[in-house]
Parts: C-alpha cells; structure tokens; sequence
C-alpha cells in the first residue's frame, strides 16, 4: 500500500462519505455545500489519476461556476426556509436505497470482471504519462480537440451559446 | 507514481453512480434532484477518466465535453425552475403532477 | 294465349308419343301462386302506406302529439315517423275498429290520437262515423275462436286499387294453375300406364359429399292427384274469399299469405324429394301461422297461430330425424332413389328391421304434427281463429292432409315397416274416435267442423296405416270437397249471422249453434250445399264420403280376415289382424258419431225456430255470388266425387267412374307399385279377399242409423240461445263440452315444466354465466385502477421506474 492508495482511498472516503450527506440534508443550501466538497474530493481523485487538466477543470466549472450558480438560485427562490421536510416517505426511502444498492452491486459485478482493453495490455498510466510529457498537460487534451474532435468543440460552444440565451429567456420576467 | 487499480476506480464510480440514483428517487426539492442528477454525471466522469489510461485519452477529451454541457444544462434547468416557481411558488416535486391519471 | 297454345301442343305431342309423358309447364304451375305472393304483398305494402296519416314531415307523431300544446315539437328523426306510424296508424279503419271492438285492449295512444285528431285528417268523416259506430258497441264476447275483428268499418266509398286488384289477382293465378295442373293431367293420361312419371329438374340444390339434392319437380299420378285437389279447391275457396274478406282492411295481405300458402303446399306435393317436401311442409305451416293469426291484434288469435306453429314444430323434428336416419341408411333423398334402394336391396335396411321401424314412426310423428293426430292435434281447433275460408283451405282440405300425402309418398318404408304401420293405423283410428267425441258437444259451429276434420283425418290415417294407400288418397279427396263445402257453408252462415247482428248492434256470438236455428228459411243455398256435405260425411250413399269411408272401414274387416299384408304382423304382440279387428270397430264407432254430430249441428243451424232475434231476422240472407257459386260446385263434387273410385262390382254407377273400375286406384298403381314388390318379396302371396255385402250395410246403417238418432234425440228440443243455454248439462257431457281437458293436461305436464325449466336456465344464465362474464370485466377494471396508481404525475417514481428498468436490464446482461 503506498502513498497514492492511501490518498485514494482517502479521497474516495471522503467523496462517498459527503454524497452520502449531500442526499440526505434538509436544508438545500447544505445539499450544495456537500456536493462541492463531492466535487473537491473527486477533483483530487482526478489529480491522482493523472488527468490534471480534467481536475482543475473541474474545481473551475463545476465547483466553481455550477454550484455557485446552484447557490444563487437557491438563494432566489429563498428556500430552505420551510419546516415542511422534502423527502419522501421511508417506503421510498427503502426503495431508492435499495435501487442504489443493487446498481452498485451490479456494476460492481461488471467492473470487476475483465474489461476489454481497447489499446492492448501495454497500455497503462505510464503510456498517458509519455503522451504528456510530449504534448503537456493541456496540450495532451487540447491537441485533439482542436484537431480529431473540433466539430464537437464548436456544436458544444453553440450549445453554450443557446443555453445562455435560453437562460435568459427563461429566467427573465414577463415584461 | 504507482497505480490506482482500474476496479477501485471503477468501483467509486459505482457508489458514486448509486448514492446519485437513491437521491434522485428519495428527494423531493427539484433543485436537490438536480444536484443528485449532477452527482450521477461526476460518477459517470470519473469511470470515463478512471478508463482514459487504457482506452486512449479520447476518455478525457469527452469528460471535457460531459462538463461543458453539464454547465449548460444547469443553466437552462434552474432557469426552468426559476420560471415554474413564479407560477407555484414552490419548487417541491409533489405539487406538480399534472401527468397523473 | 301464346300460354295455351303451347300447352296444347305440348299436350298433343304428349299424346303422340305415348313413351315418357311431357309435362306442360310444371314450373309455371308453382310460381303462378308464387307471383300471386309477390303482387299481393306488394299492394299491400301499398295499401299500409297509403292508410298512414299525412303529418307534417317533422317530428315523430307518436311522442309529439303529447307536446302539441307546449307549442314544440320534439326533433325526432322523421325516418322514425313512417315506422312508428305504421305501428300505432297503419290501416287506422282496422286499428279503431279493433280497438273500439275489443274493450279488453285499454284504448292505446294510436287510438286516442285518432280521435283527438280526427280533425287533422282528410277523410274525417270516415273517422267520425266509425268513432261513432263504436260508441254504440259494447263488450263482444271475445270467444278465442271467433273470426273476431271481421267487421265492415272500412272507410266508406269506392275501394282504392289495392283492395280491388287482389280480387283479381289471387284467384287468377289460381284458376290458371288449375287450368296448366288440368293440362298435365290429361297429358299424363294420355301418356299410358308405363310413361306417367315425370321429373323435372331445376338446379342441383344441396351438393354435399355424397348427399345429392336436387330442386327438381316430380309429377306423377300422386302428385298430379293432390295439385288438382290443391289448385282446384283452392281456386272455389279464392273465389269465397273474395265475398268474405273484401271488407276486411287487410285484405291485400290475406290474399297474399293464401297465395303463399298455394305455393308451398305445392312445392310440397310436387317437390321429387324429401328435402323439397321439407321446404313446403315448413312453408304451410309458417302460412298457417300467419292466417290463423290473420287478426293478430287480438291476443287470442296470435296466440292461436303461435300454438299451431309451435306444435307443428314438434312434428317437423321428427320428420327431420326420419330425414337424417333414411339418408343415413339409405344414401339418397329423393323419392326414386329411396324407392329403388328399399325395393331393390340397396340398402342396408331389413324388412321390419328396427331403424326402418323407426323411420316410420319418426315420420309419423311429423305427420301427427301437421295432420292433427294424437298427440298433436291441440292446435286445430284453436286454428279456428282465423278467417273461415282459411279454415276450409288449410285445415280442411290441403296443409292438413300433407301427412297423409307424406305417408302414401313412403308407402314403401311403412310397408317395410307393419309395426310402425300398425301403430299409424292404430294412432289414426283412435283419433277418429277421441275427436268424435268432442264433436258431440260443441256449440261453435267452427269447432264442430274442426273436431270432425280431427277425426276424418284420423280414418285417412287408418287407411294408410292398413296398407291402403289408395283408400285414404280417395278419402283425402273426398273429404277435401266436402269438409271444404262444409266450412264454406259455415263460413257463410257466419257471415250472414255476423251482418244481422251487427246491424242490429247485437254482441251476441256470431258463431254459437244456440243462436241459430231455422236458418233454412234464410239461407237456402247454404242449407243445400251443407246438407249434402252432411250426408257425404256421415256415410249415406251415393254421395262421396259413403265410399271413401266405406272402402277405408272394409279394408279394416279385409284386413281382419288375414288378407292383408299386416294380418300377419305383430304390434305389442297381438296379430296385426286382431288389430284391424279392433281398428274397423273402433272407425265404426267414430263414423256412427260423426253422423250424430254433423245431423246435430244441421239440426240447430239450419232447422227449429229461429233465435237469432227479432230484429236480426230481417237482416238475414244469403251473401252474393262469390259466396254461393263455390259451395254449390263443392256441392256437386260432394254428390258426385264419390265415383271416382267405386268397386267395380257394384253395378250401378260403373258408367260414372271413367268406364273403369276402382279408377283412383288403378291411377295410383304406378305410385304403390314399390310398396307392392315389397310385399311380395318379404310377405308372399296374400289371399285374395271375399267380398262380402255385409260391411256396405254396416256402413249404411252406420250412416243414416246416426242422422236418425240424432234428428229423434234433438229434433224436437227446445234451445235458448247462447246466454240462456247452459255449455253442458252432467259430468260426461262437461267432460266432453271441455275437450276431456287435454290442452289443460299438456298446460300442467307439458307447458309449465319446460316453463319452469326455462325459467330455471334463466337464473342460471343469468346468475352464474353472466357472473363469470362480469368476473372478467370486473378483474380488468381492478387491474386498471391498480395499475393505474402508477402514474402518480411525479417525476421521482417515473425516474424509479426507469431505474428499475435499467436495473433489470442491467442484470440480465449480468447474469447471462
């Protein structure tokens, strides 16, 4: 066991441990402050990994922007301050933890069995390693979105484009 | 640095994927639902990243993507429900079933 | 006349070829009633619309006329109005006539809308004076029986179209089938002996597998017998119908449904097979039906025609399960080819074997249906209901006279089988006796004459059961001239008594014997006309029934001294010519009866003072032309019919009977031939019978020896009318006057259980059937509101439910 399992499973713990608390709050601006720590800590499982980019990426947007944004429609619509519990029923709670239970157990089954490894049995952490020593961290994810994959790249900035506008549309008042 | 085994990955992905599903099913408050939702993408991301090593770093590029259009469907969906809570001044799951039988 | 000149070439080639007759026209015979049908129907359909009343297009008149005063009319489809109006008003004459008359109907809707609305029509002053007319009638006494509704209320003035033209019409295309049916008679005479059978194919009607039926006609010295009677008689009761209905409102339709039932009966006597006969045999009775229920407004009546279908019913399923068992064991239904299989071996069927026994009796059961035999013969006497005419065509002369047509037809598979023989003779002559005895103490004139056509059926069914089979076909014909003069007689005194009662507003019944008396006086060519009928059927020579009845009652004694072919058989073990012992004495005593009552009924109708009443009498006299012209030729047949068949040795009348002697049966020779093989491959050479003169003196005893009784019993005595007279006087005669309570015994035994059971697969139907139907309907609605609470309308249990979908899937994968 070394010091990247450790920290791992540390990470992992504390990752499982506030999902856990963010399904279970009353208060959603709690739900919120959970998940970002959700976020962080699967942040640092990324960092682990080796997906440095994909990590900072998303302490950036995810923590960053969306929850944030999460925040500021919470406080909007001013919740949280109803005593009128919002979760359902402890048959529902039965059912959902136990619908949970049986998703992990079934990809548990799944992901423990042989998985089909596309690029042959050399390749490994120590292969993204080399292709990030030659192109850089960003370069590693930014060379082929710009070259393989620019079309998405663009549809995706539309969609931004088209969400903001939605947004807007949407939120805005009738005038 | 050592590796992290593929299945540990893997299999936080799984918990992560689990505790968004019994959110999804358990809560009430739209917003809360979404945050569940969202969960369930992070876990998804993270098999996604946890499998980029070996299925080539075309893994991260489409995290990448997953994020980007996560970012814009949280907009346009609290936009939403910004707009049905001006209407029911509520955003609690129960007072919006009109597709009942 | 291109008509005529081809059936008189037809009738000369005929004659010259002498191999093979050829028929004139066969088909044209049959479909002649057939187009009588179709015109008739028509102008009656017209005539119905023409009597709806003229409303306003909109609206339907039987709901709106409630409203009239609220100023609205209720938008009603108007394709309602004609049906509705046809239902309430159609024929409004016959519908205020019936509904005035009859007070046991509440005056309904239809009625009170005349009456309120007489103003609206055209012809309002028709509508008036009948209104008025029948403030002044009472109660009638609604007897059952009764020809009730026959009444003159029809709108005053010139006849429309449709009630003329059926004058025309229906005893045209009659008197043309007689005319072609005469055509074919001579033809096949002339044709010799060998060559008179014909059998005309029309199209192959039931192909399948190896059942071959064919539409084809057969004309032989039968059929051609029972067609002249058939077209002959019914072209004189056509005629008498023309006087007696043509006031009726419904007179197109009468006339119609008689076609009809020509046309049937026809198709039954010519038809070459047992599936043809089965089409007319069912289509007299469904005729019969529909004329005894001809005023069918009258719950009576129809109740009448539905007994009389409903008991033939019972008749026609044995005749279908003598059907199915002949073709079973035969391969064939067509009357040549059962024939020529009995006769010629061909069949797998043993003389006196059980299933040809049991054809037999299952023929007779449909024969006792349609012929009123015990136990079938309930529904004649209700038949009564109908117009007399139809008494005297139907129930007297043809439709009832098909069973015995039936059983001379099989004459092989019922000398095949002289068990079953025995018992049709048996069934027959007990018949005769029981139906004799009521006809002592009937009072309606109608139903003495239906009991003693009950009982002369029953000797024609004697005769045929005895093996002689030429002597019920003569009695059948002689019977059919003057039991149909008989009724015709009736019907006219009916008539007469109906017009002098009701011009004197009388209710007294038209038809009770009590209040008639010293008719005579008023109708002469009645009293002639049925005097004559009287002494033909009572047995008094020379007129016919003497020896038809005589030739019927001798084969019995012939039978009874071992010369026929049953003598030798054996019923319940007794010897067949014990039986026909028992049979000649038994028929000896239902002929002196049938003298007794026909002289009754001669008595108090036609002889005595009279006690119709004062006022009634001046009204009373003979109805015109087209009443009397057909009773005095039935007259005439009466007197003279009789000679057809006369035994060669009796000397006097040989000149009469076509120079021959016995001329009926030598005509019918080539149609019994096969019952004749038949006895001599399985019977052997019989006897030849000693004529003695003693049962001819019998049977003149019998004859006047009954008249005389009954003119020294009841020619003196004194009869109220029907109110004063009591029905009975003593248990015998009540026993009697109630028809020994048959229809009350078959009510408990019969009637009531099927009720009962009926009513008892109700519930269960009803209970436990539909309750198992409902089961399903019920579980479908559980499962839906179950189901249904699925959809709750929020989006946590549908993303549930997916989820567990995926889940599922999920699994499968994994586990597979």
């Amino acid at each position: 066991m070394n010091v990247t399992q450790i920290l791992f499973f540390f990470f992992a713990s504390c990752a499982a441990g506030c999902a856990l608390a963010m399904i279970t709050r009353k208060n959603p601006v709690a739900c919120a402050m959970w998940l970002i720590g959700t976020f962080f800590s699967v942040a640092a499982i990324y960092t682990l990994l080796g997906a440095y980019f994909i990590g900072i990426i998303q302490i950036l947007v995810y923590a960053g922007a969306i929850m944030v944004l999460f925040l500021f429609v919470i406080m909007l619509l001013n919740l949280g301050n109803d005593y009128e519990d919002d979760i359902r029923g402890t048959g529902w709670k039965i059912a959902g933890g136990g619908a949970g239970l049986v998703i992990i157990a079934l990809l548990g089954r799944v992901f423990s069995g042989d998985l089909p490894r596309p690029l042959g049995d050399a390749a490994g952490p120590t292969m993204l390693a080399t292709a990030q020593a030659e192109r850089g961290v960003v370069g590693l994810i930014g060379i082929p979105l710009y070259t393989e994959y620019v079309v998405p790249l663009q549809a995706t900035a539309i969609l931004l484009l088209v969400a903001v506008v939605g947004a807007v549309v949407l939120a805005k008042r009738k005038v | 640095m050592n590796e992290i085994p593929l299945s540990y990955s893997l299999g936080l992905s799984a918990i992560l994927f689990g505790i968004g599903v019994a959110g999804v099913i358990v809560r009430r408050n739209a917003i809360v639902l979404f945050m569940c939702v969202e969960l369930m993408l992070n876990a998804v991301n993270l098999a996604f990243v946890a499998l980029s090593p070996y299925a080539g770093v075309e893994g991260q590029v489409f995290v990448f993507f997953v994020i980007a259009v996560a970012a814009a469907e949280a907009a346009v969906g609290l936009a939403i429900m910004i707009a049905v809570f001006r209407h029911r001044e509520s955003v609690d799951m129960k007072n919006f079933s009109l597709l009942r039988w | 006349m291109l008509l005529l000149q081809e059936a008189a070439h037809g009738a000369a080639a005929a004659a010259g070829e002498g191999a093979g007759f050829h028929p004139v026209l066969p088909w044209l015979i049959v479909a002649l009633p057939l187009l009588g049908f179709v015109l008739n129907g028509l102008l009656s359909v017209m005539a119905a619309r023409r009597a709806l009343p003229k409303l306003p297009p909109v609206g339907d008149p039987y709901y709106d006329h409630a409203q009239d005063d609220h100023g609205h009319a209720v938008g009603h489809a108007p394709a309602l109005a004609p049906a509705h109006a046809a239902v309430g008003a159609g024929e409004p004459s016959e519908q205020e006539a019936l509904d005035h008359g009859t007070d046991a109907h509440p005056v309904d809707a239809a009625a009170a809308r005349h009456e309120a609305h007489v103003h609206d029509r055209d012809v309002h002053v028709t509508g008036a004076n009948a209104v008025h007319a029948h403030d002044v009638h009472d109660a009638h006494a609604h007897d059952a029986a009764h020809d009730h509704g026959h009444d003159d209320h029809a709108p005053a003035g010139p006849k429309p179209f449709t009630h003329t033209l059926p004058s025309l019409i229906a005893p045209g295309v009659l008197i043309a089938s007689f005319v072609l049916a005469v055509l074919n008679f001579l033809a096949m005479k002339s044709a010799g002996e060998g060559a008179r059978l014909a059998i005309v194919e029309g199209w192959s009607w039931i192909p399948v597998g190896s059942l071959q039926v064919d539409a084809a006609l057969q004309l032989d010295p039968l059929s051609i017998v029972m067609t002249l009677i058939i077209t002959g008689v019914g072209s004189l009761i056509h005629i008498f119908s023309i006087g007696y209905m043509k006031e009726d409102p419904g007179y197109p339709r009468y006339m119609a449904y008689l076609n009809l039932f020509v046309f049937f009966m026809l198709i039954l006597v010519l038809g070459s097979s047992y599936p043809m006969m089965f089409v007319g045999w069912e289509g007299v009775g469904l005729c019969s039906y529909l004329l005894i229920g001809f005023w069918f407004r009258e719950k009576a009546n129809a109740d009448a025609g539905k007994k009389a279908f409903i008991v033939n019913r019972i008749g026609d399923f044995g005749f279908l399960v003598a059907m199915m068992l002949l073709f079973w064991n035969v391969g064939t239904l067509d009357f040549a080819g059962v024939n020529e299989a009995l006769t010629g071996g061909g069949s797998s069927l043993v003389f006196a074997g059980p299933v040809i026994t049991a054809i037999a009796l299952f023929f007779f059961l449909g024969a006792a249906g349609k012929s009123a035999q015990i136990p079938l013969y309930i529904w004649l006497p209700d038949a009564m209901a109908g117009p007399t005419p139809v008494s005297a065509l139907i129930h007297a002369a043809t439709m009832v006279t098909a069973g015995v047509y039936l059983v001379v037809r099989s004459s092989v598979i019922y000398t095949m089988a002289p068990a079953a023989s025995l018992v049709v003779a048996l069934v027959g002559a007990l018949t005769a006796i029981f139906a004799a005895s009521i006809g002592l103490k009937q009072w309606d004139i109608k139903k003495v004459l239906a009991y003693s056509t009950v009982s002369q059926l029953g000797f024609m069914f004697a005769a045929v059961g005895m093996g002689a089979y030429a002597a019920g076909v003569f009695h059948l014909m002689t019977h059919a001239f003057f039991k149909a003069c008989l009724f015709l007689g009736s019907g006219a005194v009916i008539h007469a008594m109906h017009h002098a009662l009701h011009t004197a507003h009388n209710p007294a019944d038209a038809q009770d014997m009590r209040n008639m008396g010293g008719l005579r006086k008023y109708l002469p060519i009645t009293f002639i006309t049925m005097g004559v009928s009287t002494l033909a059927i009572a047995g008094v020579p020379p007129f016919a029934g003497f020896f038809s009845k005589d030739e019927i009652i001798g084969a019995a004694w012939l039978g009874a001294q071992g010369t026929s072919h049953l003598s030798e058989a054996s019923l319940f073990g007794i010897h067949g010519s014990t039986w026909m012992a028992a049979i000649g004495v038994i028929l000896s005593i239902a002929a002196f009866m049938t003298a007794f009552y026909m002289g009754r009924m001669m008595l108090y109708t036609f002889f005595g003072d009279n006690r119709t009443g004062e006022r009634e009498r001046g009204h009373l006299h003979e109805g015109g032309w087209t009443l009397t012209l057909p009773l005095i030729v039935l007259g005439l047949l009466a007197v003279f019919g009789g000679f057809l068949n006369v035994e060669e040795h009796v000397p006097i009348v040989q000149l009469f009977n076509f120079g021959q002697g016995e001329a009926l049966h030598h005509w019918l020779h080539p149609v019994l031939a096969g019952s004749d093989d038949v006895v001599a491959q399985n019977v052997g050479r019989l006897e030849e019978p000693h004529h003695a003169l003693w049962p001819i003196a019998l049977a003149i005893a019998i004859g006047l020896g009954g008249l005389a009784l009954a003119v020294a019993m009841l020619g003196k005595r004194r009869l109220g009318t029907a109110d004063a007279q009591p029905a009975y006087d003593g248990g015998v005669e009540k026993a009697l006057y109630n028809k020994w309570y048959v229809d009350e015994f078959y009510d408990r035994t019969v009637v009531k259980p099927v009720g009962g059971l009926s009513r008892l697969f109700a519930r269960f139907d009803m209970g436990v059937l539909d309750w198992v139907v409902d089961l399903f309907g019920r579980l479908a609605q559980m499962f839906g509101l179950a189901f249904g609470r699925l959809q709750t309308g929020q989006v946590n249990t549908y993303a549930f439910v997916l989820i567990v979908g995926v889940l599922i899937v999920l699994g499968s994968f994994v586990a597979l």
